[in-house]
């Protein structure tokens, strides 16, 4: 398992470099520059911009510099936000976007699978249709429309909790992002459960299981639940790195200093260092993610083999 | 018993003394600023979010009044020279740094110098060109920095000399770029000045922490040379670029002012928070240029009939819903030495249905109608409001033939595209640097030619008129406001007789604002300095 594990994170060198080269290109086939502002900058003015940033040299070398400095592990200077180096920008906001995405992740999935496994042990009784209910508000509402909701009626009507901001260490002001972005995840997540569920019980060795005259509780425990999180642990891969990316609407919508408004911003601005930094940073997420959940599968299924 | 009566008398104590130390401590401004501030160094901020934060915490020669008119700020006293030529300014004593190092003429000098510098690459360097060489040093024609028109006589005079007198040039120095930069530390540290740990500043307010994407705090300067009347002791800048959800967290009372608000929500304001809103004019203009390089825009007649076909009434009150003002003329409406209502077209007045009859002819002369449409495409930049205005438009325009294909990009795609020509119709606007009717007929110059093409910086239409250039020209030596100010009412009437583009709405300045701030004075360059508030609860 450790050759297996070795051999994906060499695999994964490759992989990492043809995204970068074409996540480069790809950005400077894009109209318009990183100092295409709504005024004309004096034709001096621009030249030194760029040849401080190196824009004036040709495109491939531009892309060597670039991948030069990041094998030295500098992601670069942005070019909107003057001063702040993007590994700067992303130390600032990264531990905020992580601690958001983490927290939301650990309650919803907690959440999401709890839920999935009660309805799915009451199937078609008023559990199931309440938790149906829910997943429907989760997953139809958009975010930034749930963040508006909820800040209208928890911030401004109730008053119970801060509608945004952010003072380091306060949970209060973290009640509502939180909520806004585990919803989602917890009604995919509840959803899965309950279908592989479902699907488990009605599986012949449960059967067995209860013929053989087990408790329904041991039923549950023993035979049913390790192997109905197989596909919920396929998805909470990609979930979390959802939950990550997905940051962005609530970051900008509570005023909280995570990066996630950057992958967009950014883009639109042409910065052209904060989007690659960033997309190299949720690239090595990614990677990393898939590689943890293949490993999890093993554990949970005896059928998966490395080699 | 004793044990409870001290305990009760403690926490008596406690609760008073924290409730005393609450009230002598601490009043805190929650301002809502919009954008994430780029930079916090005025020769690199471009934003009127940047502006609110780098103006609070820097000071130039001369300062704002609660109204945005000039006033003595570092220097206490100046003289202009009969020929309006020179500018000396006495500094006042004993200001300083925030680090103790007094703040000199030679920081003034050294901050003109860095302003110009190519190397410096300001993006409004451009707004102090009316200083001696500015241009030619800022264009590195000049590498002589000393040859710049900011001298320092002795450690307590500045001395500015221009290259033509300018009677707009005590406001441009209210501008930050006109701020002193601290040149004992920017020798030391170079551009990481900014940097949190090296900042200093001589302004009312002192910059104490930045998380990009949050906010920007900033506490008051007890070094200032008016602390004693600056009553807020703390201001957070926040960043929040949705305006619903400001407007919600203004409503939870997180906020006290509000800089901007949905459009949207203004009737609701109105209702539910009267008096809170203050919608005023502002210094700027909402256009659409026309591409007069290539056909069929460079036809005088087709570009009459679209400006005149433009109902512009309905576009503030009803598509906008925030009463922006129609504009008819190119200079807006409160720009200082100008001529009051220069120019009011008699076309404006007639009933809108004559309007369309006569575009109608104007486009039938031009060989196009019914049977002939002309297909147009008009750009803007991604914006619901700008989306909103271009279907008006484009509605408004079908009557006279005219097939409008609405094209929308991101911003920088956008103007990158006005600036390379590459367009029919666009959306453009523009808010005034200086209070200066200059400020937007220069919009209109010939560009410059350079090279092997011509420079037309933000003339993204190419309008060219011999006469209107030589009218600027001459205004820009004429000494006598009053004549200048009719020369260049004179330029703007032939630029909008040739109907050079189709200006659409007066911009107004939105800021939302608690009873219990005082000291908020709605102006016209929407400029509201914190050390002019007050913040009675």
């Amino acid at each position: 398992m450790l050759g297996y594990a070795l051999r994906r994170v060499l695999s994964a060198i490759p992989i990492a470099l043809i995204a970068v080269s074409v996540c480069f290109f790809i950005l400077r086939l894009a109209p318009g520059g990183p100092f295409d502002g709504e005024r004309a900058l004096p034709p001096l003015v621009l030249a030194n911009l760029r040849a401080h940033y190196s824009l004036d040299q040709p495109l491939v070398v531009q892309y060597f510099i670039y991948i030069w400095r990041l094998l030295h592990g500098d992601l670069g200077p942005s070019m909107v936000i003057e001063g702040f180096s993007v590994s700067r920008l992303i130390a600032i906001g990264f531990p905020f976007t992580l601690t958001l995405a983490l927290t939301a992740f650990v309650i919803a999935t907690a959440i999401g699978l709890l839920a999935g496994m009660v309805a799915a042990v009451n199937q078609n009784k008023w559990p199931d249709y309440v938790l149906v209910l829910a997943v429907m508000i989760g997953v139809i509402i958009p975010n930034f429309l749930m963040a508006a909701l909820l800040q209208l009626w928890f911030g401004v009507h109730l008053g119970w909790f801060p509608a945004g901001g952010w003072v380091t260490g306060s949970w209060m002001h973290l009640v509502l992002p939180v909520t806004v972005l585990a919803w989602p995840h917890a009604a995919r997540i509840s959803r899965l459960m309950r279908g592989s569920m479902i699907e488990i019980l009605g599986t012949n060795y449960v059967r067995t299981a209860r013929s053989k005259g087990l408790g329904e509780r041991l039923v549950l425990a023993r035979h049913a639940i390790k192997p109905a999180l197989i596909p919920v642990v396929s998805y909470l891969g990609p979930g979390l790195s959802y939950l990550l990316t997905g940051s962005l609407a609530v970051e900008q919508i509570f005023g909280l200093p995570g990066i996630g408004k950057y992958f967009v911003t950014a883009a639109l601005n042409r910065d052209y260092g904060i989007v690659l930094g960033t997309t190299i940073l949720y690239m090595f997420i990614i990677l990393a993610l898939n590689l943890i959940v293949d490993l999890v599968y093993a554990w949970l299924d005896p059928k998966v083999r490395y080699r | 018993m004793k044990i409870t009566q001290v305990l009760k008398a403690a926490t008596t104590a406690g609760v008073v003394a924290l409730l005393m130390s609450s009230s002598a401590y601490a009043v805190t401004l929650q301002m809502h600023n919009g954008g994430d501030p780029g930079s916090i160094d005025p020769h690199k901020v471009s934003g009127d979010w940047e502006n609110r934060v780098v103006g609070d915490y820097l000071e130039g020669l001369v300062t704002e009044d609660p109204e945005a008119a000039p006033i003595p700020g570092q220097a206490e006293s100046w003289e202009i020279s009969d020929d309006g030529l020179v500018y000396t300014f006495h500094l006042r004593d004993g200001i300083q740094w925030t680090d103790g190092t007094p703040v000199t003429a030679d920081d003034f000098v050294f901050a003109f110098q860095r302003l110009m510098d190519p190397a410096t690459a300001s993006e409004y360097a451009y707004l102090q060109y009316p200083i001696k060489n500015a241009e030619a040093i800022n264009s590195g024609e000049i590498t002589d920095f000393s040859q710049l028109g900011v001298k320092a006589v002795d450690e307590k005079t500045v001395e500015i000399t221009l290259e033509a007198p300018t009677p707009f040039f005590l406001d441009a120095l209210t501008h930050y770029t006109a701020y002193p930069v601290p040149k004992h530390l920017i020798e030391e540290v170079g551009d990481a000045w900014t940097d949190m740990d090296n900042i200093v500043a001589n302004g009312p307010y002192k910059i104490v922490e930045w998380l990009p994407g949050s906010y920007v705090r900033s506490e008051k300067n007890a070094d200032y040379y008016d602390a004693e009347n600056v009553q807020i002791d703390e201001v957070f800048y926040h960043v929040l670029e949705d305006q619903t959800a400001a407007l919600n967290r203004y409503r939870a009372g997180e906020f006290d002012i509000l800089t901007d608000l949905p459009s949207d929500q203004y009737q609701w304001l109105q209702d539910n928070l009267p008096g809170e809103a203050h919608v005023e004019p502002f210094l700027g203009v909402y256009y659409y240029v026309l591409n007069q390089e290539k056909p069929p825009l460079d036809d005088v007649r087709i570009r009459e009939a679209l400006s005149i076909s433009v109902l512009r009434d309905v576009i503030g009150p009803d598509v906008l819903g925030t009463g922006e003002l129609p504009a008819y003329g190119w200079v807006p409406p409160g720009t200082g030495n100008y001529v009051e209502n220069a120019y009011d077209p008699e076309w404006a007045t007639l009933p809108y249905e004559d309007r369309v009859a006569r575009a109608v002819e104007l486009m039938t002369e031009a060989g196009y109608g019914p049977d002939n449409p002309l297909n147009l495409q008009l750009r803007y930049n991604t914006n619901d409001n700008h989306q909103r205005i271009a279907v008006a438009i484009a509605a408004m325009w079908e009557p006279l033939g005219v097939n409008v294909e609405l094209f929308n990009s991101e911003t920088a795609v956008h103007y990158d595209a006005l600036r390379a020509g590459d367009f029919q119709v666009g959306r453009a606007g523009w808010l005034l640097d200086y209070n200066d009717p200059s400020n937007t007929l220069d919009l209109l110059k010939t560009g410059i030619s350079q090279g092997d093409g011509t420079n037309w910086g933000n003339n993204y239409g190419r309008y060219s008129n011999e006469e209107f250039d030589a009218l600027m020209d001459q205004a820009a030596t004429e000494q006598d406001l009053v004549a200048r100010g009719e020369i260049l009412a004179d330029a703007e009437e032939i630029a909008m007789d040739e109907f050079a583009a189709i200006p659409i709405y007066w911009y107004v300045s939105k800021n939302v604002v608690k009873p219990y701030i005082e000291g908020f004075v709605d102006n016209a360059k929407d400029i509201h300095r914190t050390r002019w508030l007050t913040k009675s609860e």
